[in-house]
Parts: structure tokens; sequence; C-alpha cells
């Protein structure tokens, strides 16, 4: 009886073991986030994670992949974030100069209450696509470590350069718009 | 009369009890037990932007005469599950709730069964077969050497 029991003991112990290592190998597979930014400043175009997100400016979803062929310009922000304030005329200047020529701009509204980003999306007089992610699951793939982060992607999908913090500075905005030219050209 | 006195004061402990229940819930105990998005500890402990502005939320609910739960599921629907500091006694989180008390309840087993096994083997061999007569003579004899 006693061999019988620490048998099953050894058995739980080791599957137990075995359950840790797996999810600590499924963790490591899937963290992907991070590398963006650090890829795209090599030169490289590493894929931006697909998602399909409520939105805010209208009814219905949006997902990214539904806009490969167009050069996105993606801005993850949230309506507490102050800098996201400044940058936020930029943004809409540069979707309506340049909606027509196959650029999207699309806001991701993270950590954020519903109610607070449409307040913020009228107050600035957004006409872009908005998506929300409350919880914020989509900004781990993204590698997103505060708020705003900008991300140009090209038109398939790939990102060509990430701006970590506000587009504010001159030469931050002559660089968003020559990463615009650069996805486009694609 | 003193089994009266006793029987009134329970039953006034159970209606004060039962009316503190239905009461509004507390925005402090609400703050202990959600959890920044953004910073990921609880309320009570940030003091970053959008934790202000849940405790604002929060407060203006209670005002409002939300309960507890009402409060806690529209936080929810706003940042998901992971905004409530403890997990969901339902659906997937009720594993995080049960899971240390089937360990707590695998270890007694386990520490049980071993505890046994020790003191078996530990135990006198006792085989049931009387002592042999002549050493059990020669036992009383040393035991009445020894007494004498």
């Amino acid at each position: 009886m006693a061999r019988r029991a620490k048998l099953v003991a050894q058995g739980v112990a080791v599957g137990l073991v075995v359950l840790l290592f797996i999810l600590l190998a499924w963790t490591l597979l899937t963290n992907e986030g991070g590398d963006l930014a650090a890829a795209a400043a090599r030169g490289e175009r590493p894929q931006a994670p697909d998602f399909t997100l409520e939105r805010l400016d209208r009814e219905g979803e949006l997902t990214l992949s539904s806009l490969r062929g167009k050069a996105v310009v993606l801005n993850v922000w949230a309506s507490w974030c102050i800098p996201c304030k400044d940058e936020a005329p930029f943004l809409e200047q540069v979707w309506q100069q340049n909606q027509d020529r196959g650029v999207v701009v699309v806001g991701l509204d993270a950590k954020d209450f519903r109610s607070d980003a449409r307040r913020f999306m009228k107050s600035f007089g957004l006409t872009f696509p908005i998506v929300y992610d409350g919880p914020g699951d989509t900004l781990g793939g993204y590698g997103v470590t505060g708020f705003p982060e900008t991300f140009v992607l090209d038109r398939e999908g790939n990102v060509v350069e990430v701006f970590a913090g506000a587009v504010n500075a001159k030469e931050d905005r002559v660089r968003l718009r020559a990463a615009i030219e650069r996805a486009l050209s694609s | 009369m003193r089994l009266r006195v006793l029987v009134f004061a329970a039953f006034a402990l159970v209606a004060g009890g039962t009316a503190a229940a239905a009461g509004p819930p507390s925005a402090a105990d609400l703050e202990a037990e959600l959890v920044c998005p953004v910073c990921e500890t609880t309320l009570d402990q940030s003091n970053a932007p959008i934790a202000q502005r849940m405790k604002a939320f929060i407060r203006v609910r209670i005002a409002a005469g939300d309960s507890e739960q009402e409060i806690k599921d529209a936080l929810v629907d706003e940042f998901g599950p992971a905004v409530l500091a403890t997990p969901p006694k339902s659906g997937f989180g009720l594993l995080a709730w049960l899971l240390p008390l089937a360990a707590l309840a695998v270890g007694a087993i386990a520490v049980g069964l071993l505890i046994r096994s020790w003191s078996r083997r530990r135990a006198p061999s006792d085989d049931g077969q009387p002592l042999d007569p002549q050493l059990e003579r020669l036992v009383d004899d040393e035991l009445a050497r020894f007494d004498g």
C-alpha cells in the first residue's frame, strides 16, 4: 500500500514538473513582443501582429489585416495620456492629407474607459478609425511599453518604423512622413 | 429570562449584520479588490492617472446606488477580468481557488500515508508466538536475582 502511494506521489510530482515545463515553453514560444522596434531599427520589416477589435468611431469591428494594400499608421493611445493629446491634431492632419493616397491612420485606444476615449475623439475632432482594447491584450505583441507609440506599416502589414513616445518634435514628424512614403512605395 | 435576553441579542446581531451587508459598497474595499491596468497593483496602491479615474468611477457608481458586483462587472466590461485582484469563483477562475485546496488535500494524504508507513516499519515485531519456556525461566531467574 505504502509502495503504491509512493508511486502515485512520484507520478503526481513528475506530472506537475512536466506541466510547468510545458507552460514555460508555451510562454517563451508565444512571446514575440518587444522585438518589432529593434527589428525595424535594423532595417528589417517584421510582420505586425494581426488583431480584430471593437470600433469606437462607429459600430462593428476592425481587423488590421483587412487593410492590406494600404499603408497604415497605427497609433496606440489613451485619453489619460498627456503626450497623446499633444500629437492627436497632427495625426488627424496626416489622415486628412494622406487618406486619398492609400494611407489609413488607425487609433488603438487601450487601458481606457470607452466613454473617456469617445470624449477625447470628439474634443480633438478625430475622424480616422479608432479601435478599443480596454485590457490592452494586443500591446504585448507589439512590445508597447508606454503611451503613445506609433507603428508605420507597409502595404503587406510589415512594420517599417516605430515611434516610442509622441510624434511632436519637427524631426519626428519629418521621420513619420518619410516612413509613410517608404510604406507606400513597398 | 436569561434565555430570552440571549435570543434577543443573537437576533439583534444577525439583523445588524444583514443590514450592514445590504448597505452601499465601500470604496476602500473596492479599491483593494481591483487592479490598475497600467501599473498592475491594486487601486489603493496606485496613483496612476487611469487608477485615479477608476477611483472616481467607483465613487460615482456608489453614489448612483450600484452594488459591489455591478461596479465590478462594469469595470470588467471595460478592462477585462484581469482588473479583479482575486479571480472569479466561476469558470476558469474557479481553478485558482480549487487548486490550492486540492494541493493541500493531496499533501495531507501524502503526509498521512508516509506517517502510517513509518509507524508500521518502526513497530516492534510481534508475531504472536509464546516465549520459549526455557528463555522465560531464564528471564524470571534474572529478574528474581535483580530484585533480591
